[in-house]
Order: C-alpha cells, then structure tokens, then sequence
C-alpha cells in the first residue's frame, strides 16, 4: 500500500460528491437512455450559451430598434429604424462633423486607420519575428517567449506600463532628454497620441501572431529548402518562391484574426488615452459603451444598433477566415 | 449458466443492414467462434448480443431471459477487446477492481477476486504496473482477468490474440483453451485466424455479409463445408475450384468431366446429377498427390514455394489455377510440367449456386 | 566561456558574419530590451517614493536622499557631499538655504556652520525600496478586497469553465445524436460574437437576472467557451470509443465513464484550458467594468482603471499595484509559457 498523496487527499472529498451524484444520475440514465445523457452532458454549456450569448445576440436586434434610457425592454418603446437613421443621418457625407452622431462616425474614423496601420506594421513586425524566430538560433524558445511576454499580461497593465512610460517624467522623455531633446508631454497631443496607441497594441499583441507564423514556417517540410539549396537558389528567392507562397494561407489567417480583434480595440487604449485627447483614439468599442452605460445621456438603443453594425463587420470578417481555413483543410486532404 | 439464443437477430446502421436474420443457439460451456471476412459483422454480432449496440429486430434471451432490452452493464457478460481497452490511468490491480466495485462488491471479497484471478493468470508481479508499462502479451493477460473477476455468464473476446507476435500467439491460444477447460463458461471468440478457430472452438460459425453460412464443429466444416464459401474459406491454403460438366449419370455413379475433358467418377450419395449439368469439384490442395500415370491430367508449374516441411506449388491446369501442398521437399522448379491424381483425393461437388451437392470420400493414401 | 559564445553567436553557414546574422542580433537584442524593458522599468518605479517619482531625470534604482538627525535641530537634515575650498569632500548636513549658498553643519560636529555654495554640493542618496508603497493600498485602501474578488473570480470561473466545457465537449465527442452538427454549428457561431457586440443586451440580461453588481455576473456570461469545447473535443476524440465500452461493459454509469475514464485522461487538454482560462479571467476588464459598480466589488482590473482614471493619480501607489497585477501572469509565463505556446500554435486560438 503506498501513502496517500496529496492530489489523492484533494481529490477523495471530490471523489465522494461525485459518487454521490451518481446515484441519481444512474436513474436518469435508466429513464432516458444513453441518448438521454448526451442531451444531461450538454445541458450546461447549452443554456449558459443560450443565456449569455443566443438571446443577447437576438434581442440586440430588439434593443436597436426601441428608444429611451431604459435597460429593461417592457420599459422601451419600439420605434422601428430610428436608431440606425440617426446613426446615418449626415449633411454633408464625406465630413463625419456633419453627421447627428458625429462621435460615431469619428469613432468609425479612428477604427479605420487604426486598422489598416496596426496591422499592416503588426504582421509585417510578426512576419520578421517569425523569420527570425525560424532560423537556427541558440536557445530559440527563450527567443520565442521574450517576444511572447506582453501577450500574456493584462490589457490595463499594458495601457498603465504605456501610460508611465509616455508621461512627462517618463523613460520615453529621459530618453531624448540622454540626447539634449526638450521633454514632451505625448499623451495631449493628438497625432502623437494616436501613434502611440498603435505602438502599444502592436507591442502587446504582436508575439501572439509571431507564434502562429512561427508555427506556420515551422510546418514547411525542410526538404523544400534542402531542394532549393541543392539548386543553388539565392536565399532572398527562395523567400519568394518557397516561404511567402507555402505560408501564404496561414498568414491569410492571420491577417483576417488580427483583423478581427483590431476592429474591436478597447482594453488598452481606454486605460492609456481614455479616448483623448479629445476624440482623437476614440474606438468603435469605446463609443458603444459609452453610449450604452457610460456618459450621462446614454442611448442603449443607439449603442445596440452601433454593436450590430460592428457584429457585421466582424461576421463578414470570420466568414472569410472560415473559408480560407476550410480552403486549407481540404488541400491537406488532397 | 450461460446459454445464449438469437432468434432472427437483425441490425442495422442507418440503411446498412449488417446483421441479417441472425439464428444462432449457444450452449451453456461452449466454445464458439465467429469467423468470416473483413467487414462481414462479426463485431457486430458480439456487440450486439454484449447489449452495446442495439438490435434493430429479432431477439436475444440469455438463459431463458430475453434481454433486449438490458443494458451492457446488466447482462452479466464480460468482453475482452481486440485493443484490450485497459484503463491507461489506473494499475492493473484498479483495472481488474474497477468494474467491481461499480457493481458495491464488498472490498475483501474484490481483493480476493483479484488475487485468485492474478494467481491464475500468472500476473502477480505487476498488479500495480499500469497498462502503458507492458508489453502486448502481458497487456493481453490483463484484459482477460478483468473479464474473469467479474464471473461473468459468458466470455466475449474479439480477435484477443491479434495484436500478439506469431509465437506468443500459439502459447497463448493453448492457455486460453486450458482456461476456458478450467472454468467451464460459455465463450464466443471472434477470429481472422483459421488455427485459432479450428483448435478452439467447439464449434465455428462462418459468417458472411452479415449472414450466418454454417455453423458446426471444425471437422464438419472442414469435411463437409455446407457451400463454395465455407469450403474456400475453411482450410489453408484455400480449396482448388475447377470447372466440371456432368457427363454421365449412372446408378450410384457420376462421371465428371474436368481440366480440359480428364473424367473423374463420384459417388452421388442423396444428390441429383443430370448430364449436362455444369457444376464445380474442390478438392484440398493437401489432398493431391503427384502421379506417374500419363493419363493423370498434367499441371504447369509457375512458382513453388519450399517451406522445408512441405512444398507449396502454384500452377495452371487447362487454364485454371491450381494449388498444391506436397509432404517434404520436391524437386521442382517453375515452368515443370507436373501431373496429379485426381481420382483418388476427396472431392466436393457444388452446384452452380455454390451449395455443396455431395462429397466424394475418395481414397485417401 | 569559449563554448558557450561560440554557441551563442553560432551564425548561418558558420564563418564570417552574413548580413542576416547582423539583423537577427539586432532584433533579438532590441525585442529583449523593448519587450521587457517597460514592465521592468515599471517594477524600479513602484519601489520610488512620490518625491523620487516626481524627479526628472528619473534615475532608474529607487535612491531617496539621506538625511540625518542632528542635535539641537528639531527635524532631520538633508545630506550632502560638499566640496571644500581645499578640494576634500565632507557630508555635511545642510540647515538653511539662502540665495545661493548653503548654511551646512557636519553631524558629527554640529555647533559650528560651515557655508557653501549650492552648486559645490550634491545630495547623498542612497537606495531605498518604498515598500510602503505595496503595504499602503492593502491597509487603507480597498486593494486587498481587490485581490480577492479577482481571485475569486478567475478560480471559480476556472473551475466552471472546465467542467461545463469538458462535458459539452464529451458529448459532441462520445456521443452520437442527432442536433449533433447543429450543436457544433452554434458554438462555432458563438466564436462570431465578441463581447463588444453584446454587451448592452447582456448586461440587460444580467440585471433581469439579479447578477448586477455581483461577481457572480462577471463569471457566468464567461464560462461557456468555444474554445474551450474545442480544445477538449478534439483531444476527446483521440480517447478509443473501446475504452468506454469497455467500461459499460464494467458496470460503469454514463457519468462515471465521464469523471472515471474520460476526464483523467483528457488531463494535459484540461491543463492548457485551465491556464488559459486564468489568464484570461484574471485580466478581463470591459465585462467587470460594466458589472460591478460598487467599489468593494472591483477585480483589481477595474480598481486599477479607475484609481489611475482619477485627477489626483497617485502613481506610487499605481504603479505597485499594476506589479501586484502583473506577477500570476508572470508567474505562469515564466513556468508555463511552454504550454500557452504549444497550445497556441496547435490550435491557433488566444
Ligand atoms: N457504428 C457503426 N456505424 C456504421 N457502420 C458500422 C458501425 N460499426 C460497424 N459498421 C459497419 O458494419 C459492418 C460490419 O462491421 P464489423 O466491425 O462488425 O465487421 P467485422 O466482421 O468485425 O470486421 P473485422 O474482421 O474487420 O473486424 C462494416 O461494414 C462496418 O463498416
Ligand atoms: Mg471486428
């Protein structure tokens, strides 16, 4: 007989609750049938799903289309498109100031060419990682986890880690004072600040997508480049004509993913900028909460039509993802 | 106790039918085995009377009871899996006590069990091994004793030697007949192997595309194989098939014209032979013996086979292939000329339906 | 040594240094620096006192000034190293400034006053942790309340998380019937919907619910995963159905298959759910910001915004609670990185 360890004293009080449970789980299974059980073990998550996730998805729709500053719906009043016409009513199309809800449409602004510029620099940045990452390098996994690091640690400690290091006493400042340049106060200034805010989410994120890649480059049957080299193929070719082509679908995902979670940029940016100065990192995400919850003249009507807009976006883009990854599938079956 | 009859048993997946009309009797003690090819349901048919799948007509009774509709754990059974299933968290002694304790044995009576069971099986020495850290043929002893603790009405083993080396199978294909001697349960064996089925089984039941095609004792299969399936299928290398006309029919007597117009004559016995009539003869490729007389019909040699004990020739006989196992070794070489007896082998005559007509008992020398 | 460099800088095809191995030791360096550097810099900081936090340059070690109690002065003096006509230093203490000189006294000789011009002195500092910084917040702030609910919340959800989902998942895996593929299909479709598109509905949902303003309506609308059910079904699928049958035939209840069978040995999945659950749980912050709206029941995401949101930000305090924050995250990273990563580029899900 060996001494009991410590995982077997954890476990006997679990073990006993759950000798318990079966007793009338037994009966169930008499009653129902093995069938029956699929149906017991799904339960759980099906309703935690349908509580928390179906109905919010469908009533959203309902919530779009009543006014008021009401959370419950029997205290709202239908009034039919009227949320999504004000979001689109502008005088003049082309300046976003002329719109009723020109925060929104400043927000759509900002999402935009947050975007396009986060990431393009943020996969171009994780494709040389990956590349990096890919060569025979001497302890290759601490490499990998050093760029790993900030993925892991929360979004208000990133925005707060940022918002140290942009103050006016900060290291950023120490920095350039090391070469005789005057301290600046970065977080006030809008072109400034709005650069800063696709810094640091590229920072945060950035490791995630280099491991994928990484992932990605890892899975190129060596012999390829084996092949190439044979040949005598010039390295930058073989980049060209071997790497970027066999990776290609695995970056196509990557950029749809990135994509998808760039749309909705929040975390990070509220704790460093708040959305300011003025409106200038005002994000989508950002202008839905403030709409529903946040600023004394909160419209959850408004917020909710806002949301599904944005839910198109983000469904058009899974829907490719979706596709490209079946696409993928199916030529690794061929 | 543990008789088990399957009255018209049928199941199907969905719109395949796997199991057709299933009738099968067996005796309390008795020592089936299930053979027939790849796909044809033999798993199937031990599952279905295991209760882990349910029939979709006909009904099962285990002594007496119709158990139809009781569960797997209920039918007081015990399998042991062509992968073994063991448990690879638990040792071996939890693997064994697991279904045990699942039916609130006591823990003396379950310690008692175990250890008789590991005494017999001569697993003692890693009770507290788990699974993963032993090899096959030890893994394979496991998966029996859990099936032996339980006392189980009836033993189902699917294919249990299959994942074992040619020569553990052998010892342990004769330990299994000296257990199943010692404790007397009823065993249903499903097998590929033809050795296995013909020294186990009391009696085999050949199976085909989810229907029974005989059943009964290993040398009635083999002396009087009901078609031309069982008859192929029974028997290693399988029985030679040669094209034959009936030439004549006279009193007790037929004559047979086969490989290119060579006569033989059988005895018909019960059966009906009309000249003319075109059936088929099998004879065992054990059964032919080489002949000097140049009327015997002559056979060309492409390969032959030396095994040291026997010599297994490949050869053609007016257009047909033919083979041959021969005692000792044979100077032969591809491309020989070589001729047979076929006048004194056992012959089987089937109709061109493939059932068998009648037997030749033949002169065996 | 020579080994060890020779392995460190080991370079393509191995002589001379090709312009890629250039570029390699640049961007491994520089990611070093710019990967840790900020949060490091940010550990020195949370050791400063407010006077050091507000100097510029900022040094990076935490010094404060010395300072001495001298005899027949009431408070302590500030030290310094004075440099003396004779070109010796002293540490004189200094008593009172005026214009540009300094009136110092030595401690050990306190009657007579020496004076100094302020530019011939400097402060003598010395290394010194705030720890007060740490402790403060936890005494007399709402901190250590913090902590627990954030706490609370990342195991329970945890703990919730892998038993729905490892059900869920043993059914769509184990099990054949039908609204099977519509099951599956759902909870893809569930991977569609983020947060920030359900949120004012949900939280409508929650306050119907009662859960407003508790830790149970941060935990609840997280627990249900697709990912989750995912990790675990595709490592479910690799279990042989035969073991399960084997357990039928052993007596064993659909529920004992599950907890007995399925769930020891879907482990190493589990593992790589529960660390990423806690990753995730501990550093959700837009639901609980929305939830909780009374102050006792802040995760420490949330007191951190709002204290650093506050006009009066009192970074000391910040910037230790921000390395309170940090430290489970580090602590998984540095011991259980390895299977985040691998997790990660298995199934490409964050
Ligand atoms: N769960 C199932 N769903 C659908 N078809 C099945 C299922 N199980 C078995 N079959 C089909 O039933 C037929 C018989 O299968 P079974 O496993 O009984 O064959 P077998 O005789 O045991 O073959 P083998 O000798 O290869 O083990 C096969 O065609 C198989 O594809
Ligand atoms: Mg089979």
């Amino acid at each position: 007989m060996t001494t009991p360890s410590l995982s077997s004293l954890i476990m006997a009080p679990v073990n006993a609750v759950m000798r318990i449970i079966d007793a009338p789980l037994r009966r169930l299974q008499k009653a129902t049938g093995i069938g029956g059980m699929a149906a017991f073990f799904l339960a759980p998550n099906m309703l935690i799903f349908g509580i928390f996730v179906l109905l919010p998805l469908v009533i959203n729709f309902v919530y779009s289309m009543t006014g008021g500053t009401a959370f419950f719906l029997s205290e709202r009043d239908f009034i039919g498109g009227a949320q999504y016409s004000r979001l689109f009513e502008c005088q003049n199309y082309l300046d976003p100031m002329s719109c009723q809800e020109d925060a929104f449409w400043t927000a759509v602004g900002n999402t935009f060419w947050f975007v396009l510029i986060q990431v393009t620099l943020m996969i171009l940045t994780a494709l040389i990682t990956a590349l990096i990452l890919n060569r025979e390098l001497a302890a290759r996994s601490f490499w990998r986890a050093v760029f790993f690091f900030p993925v892991l640690l929360s979004p208000v400690v990133v925005g707060l880690i940022w918002k140290w290091i942009l103050q006016r006493q900060g290291l950023l400042n120490f920095g350039l004072y090391q070469f005789g340049m005057e301290p600046y106060t970065w977080l006030t200034d809008r072109t400034w600040t709005f650069a800063a805010t696709i810094g640091v989410s590229i920072w945060a994120h950035m490791g995630f997508y280099a491991l994928i890649i990484l992932a990605g480059l890892q899975a190129i049957p060596k012999d390829l480049y084996e092949a190439a080299e044979m040949d005598g193929t010039k390295p930058a070719r073989v980049f060209w004509r071997i790497t970027l082509p066999l990776l290609a679908p695995n970056l196509l995902v990557v950029v749809v993913l990135a994509l998808i979670k760039s749309v909705q940029v929040f975390d990070e940016i509220y704790v460093l900028t708040g959305g300011g100065p003025g409106t200038s990192t005002l994000f989508l995400t950002q202008y839905i909460y403030e709409t529903g919850f946040a600023s004394a003249l909160r419209n959850p009507g408004l917020a909710a039509a806002a949301s599904i807009l944005m839910g198109g976006v983000l469904v058009v883009l899974t829907l490719i993802q979706l596709g490209i990854g079946k696409r993928g599938e199916n030529k690794g079956k061929r | 106790m543990g008789e088990i009859k399957l009255t018209d048993v049928k199941k199907s997946f969905g719109a395949l039918a796997v199991l057709k009309d299933i009738d099968l009797h067996i005796k309390d003690g008795e020592f089936v085995v299930f053979v027939g090819p790849s796909g044809c349901g033999k798993s199937t048919l031990l599952r279905t009377i295991a209760g882990l799948e349910k029939v979709t007509g006909g009904e099962i009774e285990i002594d007496g009871k119709r158990v139809n509709d009781v569960t797997a754990a209920d039918r007081g059974l015990a399998m042991v899996f062509q992968s073994y299933a063991l448990y690879p968290h638990m040792s071996v002694r939890q693997n064994l006590a697991f279904g045990l304790e699942n039916s609130n044995m006591p823990k003396a009576e379950i310690t008692e069990r175990i250890n008789e069971a590991a005494r017999m099986l001569e697993i003692e020495a890693y009770m507290d091994r788990r699974p993963g850290q032993l090899s096959g043929g030890q893994r394979q002893r496991v998966a029996i004793g859990r099936a032996i603790v339980r006392r189980p009405t009836a033993f189902l083993l699917d294919e249990p030697l299959s994942n074992l080396d040619a020569e553990l199978r052998v010892s342990t294909r004769a330990e299994l007949a000296a257990l199943h001697g010692r404790l007397g349960s009823t065993m249903i064996y499903v097998t590929h192997d033809q050795v296995e089925a013909m020294t186990l089984a009391h009696r085999i039941v050949v199976m085909r595309a989810g229907k029974i095609e005989q059943v009964g004792t290993p040398l009635e299969l083999y002396n009087e194989p009901a078609n031309r399936f069982v008859a192929g299928f029974i028997g290693a290398p399988h029985m030679n098939f040669l094209k034959a006309d009936v030439v004549e029919v006279s009193g007790e007597m037929a004559s047979l014209s086969v490989a290119g117009g060579y006569r033989v004559q059988v005895r018909l016995g019960h059966a009906q032979l009309t000249p003319g009539q075109k059936v088929t003869v099998g004879v065992r490729p054990q059964h032919l013996v080489v002949s000097n007389d140049p009327l015997s019909p002559s056979v060309k040699v492409r390969l032959v086979e030396a095994l040291g004990s026997e010599t297994v020739i490949h050869g053609d006989i007016a257009g047909e292939k033919l083979l041959a196992v021969l005692p000792g070794q044979q100077r032969l070489n591809a491309g020989d000329e070589v001729r047979f007896d076929l006048t004194t082998p056992p012959l089987h005559v089937f109709d061109d339906n493939g059932i068998r007509l009648l037997t030749h008992a033949g002169q065996v020398v | 040594m020579g080994k060890v460099a020779r392995f460190i800088l080991r370079r393509k095809g191995g002589q001379g240094w090709h312009w890629t191995d250039i570029v390699t030791w640049f961007w491994l360096v520089g990611g070093l620096i710019i990967m840790f550097g900020p949060a490091i810099w940010l550990a020195f900081s949370s050791f400063k006192t407010p006077a050091a936090l507000a100097e510029f340059p900022p040094s990076i070690l935490p010094y404060v000034t010395s300072q001495a109690t001298v005899e027949g002065y009431d408070k302590p003096l500030m030290l310094y190293d004075a440099k003396m006509p004779d070109g010796s230093t002293r540490v004189l203490a200094e008593v009172r400034r005026i214009g540009l000189v300094a009136q110092m006294v030595d401690p050990k000789a306190p009657g007579e006053i020496v004076k100094v011009n302020i530019n011939d002195r400097s402060p003598v500092r010395t290394m010194s942790f705030a720890t007060n910084n740490y402790t403060e917040p936890f005494v007399h702030f709402d901190f250590l309340r913090y902590l627990w609910n954030s706490v609370f919340v990342t195991v329970v959800a945890t703990l919730i998380t892998l038993v729905v989902n490892s059900m869920a998942a043993f059914a769509l895996s184990k099990y054949e019937f039908k609204g099977r593929s519509l099951a599956m299909l759902v909870i893809l479709a569930t991977l569609m919907v983020p947060l920030s598109v359900i949120m004012v509905p949900l939280y409508s949902i929650i306050s119907t619910l009662g859960l407003f303003n508790s830790l149970w309506g941060v935990i609840l609308p997280t627990v249900a995963t697709p990912t989750g059910v995912f990790i675990l079904r595709q490592y479910m699928l690799t279990i042989p159905d035969e073991l399960l049958d084997a357990a039928r035939m052993d007596k064993a209840s659909e529920w004992q298959i599950y907890w007995r069978i399925v769930l020891p040995l879907t482990a190493p999945a589990l593992a790589v759910l529960a660390i990423f659950s806690v990753v995730w749980r501990w550093n959700d912050f837009l639901w609980p910001l929305i939830v909780l709206s009374r102050r006792e029941l802040y995760t420490l995401q949330v007191g951190l915004s709002i204290y650093s949101g506050e006009l009066n930000v009192q970074w000391h305090f910040i910037l230790a609670m921000t390395v309170v924050t940090m430290i489970p995250v580090v602590l998984v990273f540095i011991f259980l990185q390895r299977f985040i990563t691998t997790g990660i580029a298995g199934t490409g899900l964050k």
